[in-house]
């Protein structure tokens, strides 16, 4: 189909634009060199998935996640023997469906997600903004703060905060966010001191920017490719994180349908029903492997310099 | 050397003071009336109420209290646990063997595997090998441990029956703690088969604690192992005829491990915080597990100072690493 067209542009006149001269606008560049990391591709198209079922869980899902079936308790999923179609995944141990609270617990996952990722990257950049741009004073005392939380195993941190707070969806996603806080400060700071030193930035002094000019719209703009990496990449550690709470007890409390939670109660029929235990834990497995999977992509297509970094 | 060394020391002590505020913090950040929280009750005997405050030393000033903290801190006084009324530091000594041992295995395992993987995929870049070996890192890094404990316990201890389930020994046989590390223990312990029942207990929790530094691990050497491979050292080493092992393991290997070492320094967090996960699937009796137990006991002293006595395991642990860094590149320990 584009043979003639390029020929065509061949034969034209030198003076006509080369097409092969152009460059190919930022955006086209970038979804070529991700989609070309079939991992990345894959990775998209399953988040795709969950964000679909978490938008319309009330649709998607057969029955109401929290409906308890007395006469369908712990059924097998439909392929082994006893199932029914009636619940295409099972049941848990109270009859509900478990298919119907992997879909909404979809929800929770990508909700806890989504905020405490917000509520700590826009903290986050502020303050490693300022430790940039302040370096003398306030940039070590900030970075000593946050060299303070990293001592801290992420986990043990979250868990120290929620036995502070007390359990539930919000102190969870507080949790999170306090947590992932430090590397999103740490990254902007350095970037932002890679910058610093750049002649756009003498320049756009020169001329008499503003410090917030200089700090939001000349240099941040120029900072972002490693922050959108490190979003995705604890969006992903958010779920994981949310989920072990859960699991521990610490996070969303049942019958909440949330995937670790769901996973604490299962823990009790590990020898009988296989598939409470396997199911959410799969879906948790599936979904971080496959933001992952995008975050890979995103740094190769975005930075090159990091490809094949760890 | 020295001043490199003084210069990290300096950086340890603010770290240090901060980890001590949180910590202090910890408490008098829980809403509500703690001396309610801690016993549990509402409406606590007035009179009652005002010993807890007074033993607690909550009655004072905050930078008062704070003082007295860590006044109390530089004695050596961690407060005693309100469940037991065991001192925290007696508590943690005893615990922390299990948790060490528990670790140091998961370590081992990581590191032996971790490394091979790094190195046979770097090695046989993009091939089918190198394709998976990084699809299971990737997967092993996105991996809920918790939940990798009960796949595995469902499958090799109750399908198969090859392991049991939980703590550190069966409860048949009677161990002296002479070094606190069971595989030792045993050893000198004159029951027989204890060793073996020891290290069954061990294998799986080491698996799924050691699952995540794994990964990281064998990401981290390949690709640091890819970039010695372009080395001219390594272009040489080859014409001169040795033999492709040792350029691989004594020339490639052993330049690679630099950045892997630090990595290793950096997963003693991961591993303490894993620790948590595992010790609570598998019920071993280390420092994870006495610490969710006594978050749901509201046993605050313990919460308060295990978690600062782990900060500071995890800042030295980190600091070491620095200094032996230091001391294989010379580089470093110029940067100002």
């Amino acid at each position: 189909m584009t043979d003639p067209i390029t020929k065509s542009a061949s034969a034209m006149p030198p003076s006509a634009v080369d097409q092969s001269l152009l460059y190919p606008s930022p955006y086209s560049e970038f979804w070529q060199a991700f989609a070309r990391n079939k991992g990345a591709f894959a990775g998209l198209l399953f988040m795709c998935l969950i964000v679909f079922c978490a938008l319309f869980a009330p649709w998607v899902a057969p029955h109401t996640p929290s409906e308890q079936y007395r006469d369908f308790l712990l059924t097998p999923p439909v392929w082994l023997e006893g199932g029914t179609w009636q619940f295409i995944l099972g049941t848990d141990e109270l009859g509900r469906d478990l298919l119907s609270r992997l879909i909404h617990g979809s929800r929770l996952s990508l909700l806890i997600g989504l905020s405490s990722v917000v509520m700590s990257l826009i903290p986050g950049v502020l303050l490693g903004l300022l430790a940039g741009f302040f370096p003398r004073l306030l940039g070590p005392s900030i970075m000593r703060l946050m060299d303070v939380m990293l001592a801290l195993p992420s986990l043990l941190l979250a868990v120290a905060i929620v036995a502070i707070l007390g359990p539930g969806l919000i102190n969870t996603v507080i949790a999170i966010a306090i947590v992932s806080l430090p590397s999103y400060v740490r990254l902007t700071r350095a970037a932002v001191m890679g910058e610093l030193n750049r002649d756009y930035v003498t320049a756009a002094r020169l001329a008499g920017a503003s410090l917030p000019r200089l700090m939001f719209i000349t240099v941040l703009p120029n900072c972002m490719a490693p922050l959108i990496v490190q979003a995705t990449l604890s969006f992903s550690s958010a779920i994981l994180d949310a989920a072990a709470l859960g699991f521990l007890g610490l996070g969303v409390q049942p019958p909440t349908p949330e995937w670790g939670t769901m996973l604490a109660s299962a823990r009790d029929y590990i020898e009988r029903a296989w598939w409470v235990v396997s199911l959410p834990g799969l879906t948790i497995l599936l979904s971080v492997l496959a933001i992952n999977l995008m975050g890979d992509g995103l740094r190769d297509a975005l930075d090159p310099k990091l490809k094949n970094a760890a | 050397m020295f001043s490199f060394i003084a210069r990290r020391l300096g950086l340890l002590i603010p770290t240090f003071f901060g980890i001590t505020l949180l910590t202090f913090a910890l408490i008098r950040l829980i809403p509500g009336d703690p001396v309610e929280v801690m016993m549990g009750e509402r409406r606590v005997d007035p009179e009652m109420h005002a010993q807890a405050m007074e033993r607690l030393g909550l009655n004072k000033p905050l930078p008062v209290q704070y003082l007295d903290y860590i006044t109390k801190l530089a004695q050596g006084d961690l407060g005693e646990s309100l469940r037991t009324r065991e001192s925290v530091w007696k508590e943690f000594l005893t615990l922390f063997p299990a948790t060490l041992e528990l670790a140091l295995a998961a370590l081992l395992f990581a590191g032996v595997f971790g490394l091979l993987a790094g190195v046979i995929a770097a090695l046989k870049r993009g091939s089918l090998l190198d394709h998976g070996v990084m699809g299971i890192s990737l997967t092993g890094y996105s991996m809920p441990i918790f939940w990798w404990g009960l796949i595995l316990i469902m499958f090799f201890s109750v399908s198969l029956g090859w392991t049991p389930v939980s703590e550190r020994i069966s409860s048949l046989y009677d161990i002296e703690p002479i070094t606190g590390f069971m595989l030792i223990d045993t050893l000198f312990s004159e029951e027989e088969g204890a060793f073996k029942d020891a290290l069954m207990h061990l294998i799986l929790p080491a698996i799924v604690l050691g699952t995540i530094p794994l990964a990281v691990i064998a990401r981290m050497t390949r690709s640091s192992m890819l970039e010695v491979l372009r080395e001219d050292y390594i272009r040489t080493a080859r014409a001169k005829g040795l033999s492709p092992g040792r350029v691989v393991f004594v020339h490639g290997l052993r330049n690679a491990l630099i950045p892997v070492l630090t990595v290793f320094g950096l997963q003693v967090g991961t591993l303490l915080g894993g620790a948590v996960l595992t010790e609570t699937i598998f019920s071993w009796p280390g420092i994870g597990k006495w610490l969710i137990e006594a978050i749901g006991a509201r046993d605050y002293p313990v919460v308060q100072n295990g978690i600062l006595l782990i900060a500071c395991l995890v800042i030295l642990v980190n600091f070491v690493v620095d200094i032996l860094y230091g001391l294989v590149n010379p580089r470093i320990r110029h940067q100002r």
